[in-house]
């Protein structure tokens, strides 16, 4: 017997969970950037507990929080270009606003009003996603229509631990694979799909393993360090614009909250498990990295806390005053040029 | 020059291709095979391996990858090999395609075509010969055309590849070689939102669309002989559907017969009828009957020829509707 192929997978960190450099960050990255990684990633936490107070208050419906995946979504957000498209599923509120989704268009999309998919900045980039892995084969077209047309960008796509399962991310993978797709799949690797956890969802080791099958490289980042997720995927991409690519990076983190305002976690996770997962809290941990190095201070986090609220606050009250969508709304985009059967039904809902 | 159908869609695919540099096409075996029904036999000698792209076998992903595509710019033609493998990529076309220009309020769109062989009568094995025109005619978003000669293939696929919106084209296998006829290779289109009158009549309207032309129009040559005028509509454009045109022949005759090869229940007659006791009713001297097929699995072919509408039961439906008083 041989073996005619065989493979491992990498796992990369850079700051462990008290904080501690467990290996020299990459050169590019400063101090500076260190703090606005920090501030975004607090942005994002503020945000998300505000987006679930208005889902409880009634002024939103069903929101599915982020908390705990703080690093993923501001280490993805800053190593993209703003040319590359995001096609994110729906637990990257926070990538999707700094890249460019206004916090109105965010809340008027939770709060179920159509409008807040036009995203008037970063306008090529595509919708949250609701059903599965869907969106894994749009960004191989995307990819492929990039690399046709000879633009330099790469189409990134999200996926959660449990969508992973599902046929649409393995055909997207083969199908990129087989292209040489200039796509990055990432896989949010957070334990837990709803109520079911990873060992109940596969029994492979790692997600980035499945890249392998697909024939497409891939490795394992610490989701909860946001250097190691800045730097796997600004790799990859660097990787993918020197069309090597596609790539699987698969970010290990923990959905710190309930899947979504609608799930209450404690019905089927123990409570231990979720104390132990915020000793591994995205944002104390490069708290206590910057502190260590007086790079941040008390009265700096407070000044910043106030900035946001005051930010995200304003963002709630114009979003609150907005006027009710027109019921005639939803059949006009429908097509190019409304047709004529529905342009009857238009007029009947303009009559509501 | 006389073509058959299925020659007629590599002519409007080439044309196509020719007039817009942002037109590809996508599909399993379609190019140094050009397609197991050679519908795209030539193109990637003609056009080059960046605009004829053969696949793995992935429906849903041929799906998915068309609607990337197509929201970034380009125009994709993919084919799906049969139609009844078009269930693997009913969730991208059904709940993506037909959605996107709706959920990003317009902001990005699916201009793509998805082709497909679909009915039966070739002696084709299990889950070659499905006919879905109503499950996608049920679905917002796209649109549902299907030719019935090599003219109406010719001039309704370059539409369909002009529209800037998700159009499945369902070719009638049965039709792909049935009969030849000359069509102009001039890029001329046929509209995507009217019926066609193939023979006029004044006595009774058939509605029908796909292979089943052949069948209706034998039933029509039956009546004639009988002094019976009969009108054939070919839909053609299943969504949107042109009721003016059949409105304005039931007008005339009174009374209708829709037939098609798909099962009975639910399918696409049942929308049509529907639409003539709401709108027509007043025009109806008898009750509108349907010719289908029947509801239940598409048979292992030698119980084919049994399931398909036959001129035998077309007649016999036209003769109720003709005798009710």
């Amino acid at each position: 017997m041989k073996t005619v192929a065989s493979f491992k997978i990498q796992y990369t960190q850079f700051l462990d969970q008290e904080g501690k450099e467990v290996r020299p960050f990459p050169p590019e990255i400063t101090d500076a950037q260190l703090a606005e990684y920090y501030r975004d990633m607090v942005f994002c936490r503020v945000f998300d507990k505000k987006a679930v107070a208005l889902q409880r208050t009634g002024r939103i419906s069903t929101y599915a929080p982020l908390i705990g995946q703080e690093a993923v979504d501001v280490g993805i957000a800053h190593a993209m270009q703003r040319d590359d498209v995001f096609l994110p599923y729906y637990r990257n509120t926070g990538t999707q606003i700094l890249r460019g989704v206004s916090l109105v268009e965010t809340l008027l999309y939770f709060g179920g009003d159509e409008r807040g998919t036009a995203f008037k900045e970063a306008c090529q980039d595509f919708p949250t996603q609701i059903n599965l892995s869907t969106q894994t084969p749009h960004a191989v077209g995307v990819a492929m229509a990039m690399k046709l047309q000879g633009e330099p960008h790469v189409a990134v796509t999200t996926v959660g631990d449990g969508a992973c399962s599902k046929g649409d991310f393995y055909e997207a993978m083969n199908l990129a694979g087989v292209w040489g797709a200039p796509v990055l799949f990432i896989a949010m690797n957070n334990q837990w799909a709803i109520s079911v956890p990873y060992e109940s969802q596969t029994a492979a080791e790692t997600l980035a393993q499945k890249a392998i099958a697909a024939g497409i490289g891939s490795e394992q980042v610490d989701g909860n360090d946001v250097v190691a997720v800045y730097d796997g995927v600004d790799r990859a991409l660097a990787l993918i614009r020197e069309g090597k690519g596609p790539y699987l990076i698969e970010l290990k983190t923990y959905r710190l909250g309930d899947h979504t305002t609608a799930d209450n976690a404690s019905r089927y996770r123990p409570d231990k498990e979720v104390s132990e997962a915020w000793k591994r809290d995205p944002i104390a941990r490069l708290r206590a990295y910057l502190s260590a190095r007086d790079l941040w201070t008390k009265d700096q986090e407070e000044k910043l806390l106030t900035e946001m609220d005051q930010r995200i606050e304003a963002a709630v009250e114009q979003y609150l005053a907005i006027e009710a969508p027109r019921p005639a709304g939803m059949v006009e985009h429908l097509f190019a040029e409304l047709p004529p059967d529905l342009e009857v039904q238009r007029e009947i809902l303009d009559g509501m | 020059m006389s073509v058959t159908l299925v020659q007629a869609v590599t002519m409007a695919l080439a044309r196509a291709m020719e007039q817009d540099d942002r037109v590809l096409l996508l599909g399993q075996d379609i190019g140094v095979n050009g397609g197991v029904f050679r519908a795209t036999d030539g193109l990637l000698k003609k056009f080059g391996d960046r605009r004829v792209l053969d696949t793995p076998i992935s429906e849903s992903a041929i799906v998915g990858s068309s609607i990337g595509m197509a929201a970034r710019g380009l125009c994709p033609v993919a084919e799906i090999q049969f139609m009844g493998f078009l269930y693997a990529g009913l969730d991208q076309l059904l709940s993506h395609a037909g959605r996107l220009r709706s959920r990003t309020r317009g902001r990005l769109s699916c201009p793509m075509v998805i082709r497909t062989p679909f009915g039966g009568g070739i002696r084709a094995p299990e889950h070659h010969a499905d006919s879905l025109e109503s499950i996608l005619a049920h679905s917002p978003g796209i649109r549902v055309v299907i030719p019935s000669s090599p003219s109406r293939a010719y001039g309704l696929l370059l539409s369909a590849i002009q529209d800037p919106d998700p159009v499945v084209f369902m070719e009638p296998i049965r039709l792909y070689r049935g009969s030849k006829e000359p069509v102009n290779d001039d890029g001329g289109v046929l509209p995507l939102d009217t019926c066609f009158v193939l023979r006029e009549g004044r006595d009774i309207t058939l509605v029908t669309w796909g292979s089943c032309v052949v069948e209706v129009s034998e039933a029509a040559d039956q009546l004639e002989e009988e002094g019976i005028s009969a009108e054939i509509i070919d839909v053609a454009s299943i969504s949107r559907l042109d009721m003016d045109t059949i409105f304005g022949s039931v007008e005339r005759t009174g009374r209708c017969v829709i037939i098609h090869e798909a099962p009975l229940t639910s399918g696409f007659g049942a929308e049509i009828a529907a639409r003539l006791a709401d709108e027509g009713l007043l025009s109806l001297r008898a009750p509108v009957k349907r010719v289908g097929g029947f509801d239940t699995a598409y048979p292992l072919y030698r119980l084919e020829n049994h399931y398909l509408p036959t001129t035998h039961r077309i007649l016999e439906a036209c003769r109720t509707v003709l005798d009710f008083e």
